[in-house]
């Protein structure tokens, strides 16, 4: 079946409202709309104004009634429409869902899932662009999910709803259009391990979410040049499937970690230091990150453009860790 | 002047690893200073050097694995080295050179360096105002913080940790490859290039002779790394002991004579000293036993020395050798240096010292090749008895069991008396069950004064 990344998702919605009563979707703009990125478009109409429901403008009422939705048994899906604006629900994200089970000595698990648009190159500006997938990863209590893939797109929500905790699915929005063949049959997929999304010798790109396709698209043009690159897809920010990339870098000896995030304090730092701590003595060459440039996010296209994380970047920095075969 | 070569520091030792230098090319250096810690499978040891000189180049870099006799430095007179011996780059122009330090042996100037401590600003308590390891000591404990290192390193090749990694298991100096990585860094393909070029130039020639040679060790650097895991130190010291031990059995034709010698006299006048003494100062067993085994030795000659080229070499003094298990496995036997001359105070003294170096792998080269005669003994939770293996070239060893109390007839009385059993294993190319039964007939008679020890 040809599909995209939006209709994979609303697939997925869809199934979660038919397949369980307790599931219900709450967001800005999800209902009448249809989701500011068209993702829940026709869910008003097929599942009704009681689970398919728009919320006020006001992120910690709506998370925060997401969290109590699912202390007291439902399973709710609260959409925030950017992450930039999740910034309005952390106290409900981090001081409630992601401590309430520890808080109530294992009373109280709060199954929440939480889908948020990320990124950037749509030139929405400093307010609506950003990559703050890694600082919510760096929250005990959460599980972060990048899907990246359609498989992903259309599998990772079934997971999550399961997942007894709060899970985070960050979509990138630039991949909401992205099209191609999907199984008819394709269902949950598992949240616990990266995937090696092509296989290669002599570097390790390790990305995730928005930056898949470019790496993947840098790896081909890597090929050209005789350098075999290994592309790995996190899908998992928390808990980071660490043997996945240390197996991959221990294989290759040189790794490029590409993160549309800030490079200060981001996943890409962890990532690193993983593998400076797990794999020290198989690294050929210092580890290289490709990440944004530590602006706000510009408007102006060029500009943001080079601000943003992108293909060539990702080959020129694999040719300098790789060194005399460039 | 001459070539530093790699010490036997044993008779099972065929090879060792160089760990660590103590001096650098334009050290002065003499007689009897220490210079090298090798690493012989069981034991990381302190190595001297046997001349004066000056360090005119060190052969073999740290974590190389050289056979018994290599070369590892070479030494010059001094005359043309002071090109090397130019002022430290960090001092900051110095006002007036002070007068020349007293000169501190090199083990002592690495202590200092290590420690960041100027040897010049110690102030030396040692003959002529020498700087010794405790005057280093104690300036350690009198600089408030340790300073971080600030030392400038010479060149430090940029090379990538597998890069190193890979250099030292081919035994490749990584500062004589060429980096082709980032920022001319030496990446591992540039190891595998250089380990290729220097294999490279073997001509027909050369493997004939190679090949006529079998015995030859095939190259004279084999390299391991430095920092074996302890399961792999394990495995060489277990090997290491089975070699030693299968050679003894295979070459000494072992005899043994075994006696039960009353203690009741030794310990009752222990104990009565040690009711004089602060805890901390009390004699044990241990140290009569030993002092009587060094004594006996003296009185039996013939079981005190080495067996070398068919013959036997007495001994004038008696190092006695105390074997030394080690956790989790293993043994080591260094030596109490004149052992049969100290008195019981300094014998304990020494007893702890040597155990508690070889447990933590630091002993000296003379305590691991010098003893003459090796004792061991099993101790409060021993066997009762032992027949040891000879430790070559030594002819003999004398084993003790654990102290037991035993029915004991004596002037036509039974009582309960405590006593050892003691075992001397002879060589019986050497001497013969005579001698042995002398031997222990003799510290039978000396445990019987235990005032006289």
């Amino acid at each position: 079946m040809n599909t995209t990344y939006r209709e994979a998702i609303r697939s997925a919605l869809s199934e979660a409202l038919e397949s369980d009563d307790r599931v219900f979707l709450m967001g800005e703009d999800v209902g009448r709309y249809g989701g500011c990125f068209a993702v829940s478009l026709g869910l008003l109409e097929q599942f009704g104004p009681d689970r398919i429901r728009d919320a006020p403008l006001s992120e910690s009422a709506f998370v925060g009634a997401g969290v109590g939705a699912a202390m007291a048994g439902m399973r709710p899906i609260v959409e925030i429409m950017t992450v930039n604006f999740s910034l309005l629900a952390l106290d409900q994200i981090m001081n409630n869902a992601a401590t309430l089970l520890h808080m109530s000595g294992g009373q109280c698990a709060v199954p929440l899932v939480l889908r948020i648009p990320t990124g950037g190159g749509r030139q929405v500006a400093a307010q609506h662009s950003h990559s703050l997938d890694g600082w919510f990863a760096h929250i005990p209590g959460l599980r972060v999910v990048t899907p990246a893939t359609l498989e992903d797109a259309r599998g990772m929500l079934a997971t999550a709803l399961a997942d007894p905790d709060p899970v985070l699915i960050f979509e990138h929005a630039s991949l909401y259009p992205m099209s191609g063949s999907l199984d008819d049959d394709a269902g949950p997929v598992d949240l616990d391990r990266a995937a090696v999304r092509r296989h290669g010798t002599d570097v390790s790109l390790i990305t995730y979410g928005g930056t898949l396709p470019m790496t993947v698209e840098a790896a081909t043009t890597l090929q050209d040049d005789g350098i075999d690159a290994e592309v790995i897809d996190l899908r998992t920010l928390r808990p980071l499937d660490e043997a996945t990339v240390l197996e991959s870098v221990s294989r290759t000896h040189r790794a490029v970690i590409v993160d549309e995030g800030w490079r200060s304090g981001s996943i890409s730092a962890e990532v690193s230091a993983r593998i400076i701590e797990g794999a020290f003595y198989e690294l050929d060459a210092p580890v290289a990150r490709v990440c944004s440039a530590e602006v706000p996010m510009p408007y102006a296209h060029q500009l943001e453009q080079a601000a943003l994380p992108s293909a060539d970047r990702v080959v020129a920095a694999a040719r300098e860790v790789v060194g005399a075969h460039g | 002047m001459g070539e530093f070569v790699m010490p036997s520091l044993g008779a099972d030792m065929t090879e060792g690893t160089l760990l660590e230098w103590l001096v650098k090319p334009g050290d002065e250096v003499h007689r009897g200073d220490i210079v090298a810690v090798v690493d012989t499978d069981k034991a990381a040891i302190e190595v001297e050097c046997f001349e004066d000189g000056v360090v005119a180049e060190l052969l073999v870099p740290p974590g190389t694995r050289v056979p018994v006799g290599a070369p590892l430095a070479r030494f010059g007179d001094g005359a043309a080295a002071p090109a090397v011996a130019a002022p430290t780059p960090a001092a900051p122009a110095a006002p007036a050179a002070p007068a020349a330090p007293a000169v501190a042996s090199p083990l002592v100037r690495h202590l200092a360096h290590t420690a960041g401590i100027d040897v010049s600003t110690v102030n030396g308590t040692g003959p002529d105002g020498v700087v010794t390891r405790a005057d280093v000591e104690a300036a350690r404990v009198a600089v408030p913080l340790p300073r971080p290192d600030t030392a400038a390193p010479g060149r430090r090749v940029p090379a990538s940790p597998l890069a190193r990694r890979r250099a030292l298991d081919l035994g490749i100096a990584i500062d004589t490859v060429a980096g082709s990585g980032p920022n001319g860094s030496v990446t591992v393909a540039d190891v595998d290039a250089a380990a290729a070029a220097r294999n490279a130039p073997s001509t027909p020639e050369a493997e004939a002779t190679h090949a006529e040679a079998p015995q030859q060790p095939p190259t004279p650097t084999v390299t391991v790394p430095a920092e074996t895991s302890a399961a792999d130190r394990n495995a060489a010291m277990r090997r290491a002991i089975g070699e030693l031990m299968a050679r003894s059995k295979r070459e000494i034709p072992h005899y043994y004579v075994t006696t039960t010698i009353d203690l009741s006299a030794a310990l009752s006048w222990m104990r009565d000293v040690n009711t004089r003494r602060p805890v901390s100062e009390r004699l044990v067993p241990a140290a009569l036993l030993l002092k009587a085994s060094a004594l006996a030795a003296r009185a039996v000659p013939e079981l005190n020395g080495f067996w070398v080229d068919d013959h036997l070499e007495r001994c004038d003094h008696v190092h006695l050798g105390v074997a030394v298990s080690l956790r989790p496995s293993g043994l080591v036997a260094p030596a109490i240096l004149d052992a049969d001359i100290l008195d019981l105070d300094t014998l304990m003294k020494g007893l702890r010292d040597v155990v508690t170096r070889a447990r933590s792998g630091r002993l000296r080269r003379t305590e691991m090749t010098d003893g003459t005669l090796t004792v061991t003994n099993l101790g409060d939770n021993g066997a009762e008895s032992v027949l040891g293996v000879i430790f070559p070239p030594q002819v003999a060893l004398v084993g003790l069991g654990r102290i037991v109390e035993r029915p004991w007839a004596s002037g036509g009385m039974l009582a309960a008396r405590p006593t050892v059993t003691a075992t001397l294993s002879g060589d019986h190319r050497a001497t013969d069950g005579h001698a042995g039964s002398r031997y222990l007939a003799a510290l039978d008679d000396l445990l019987q004064s235990p005032e006289k020890l």
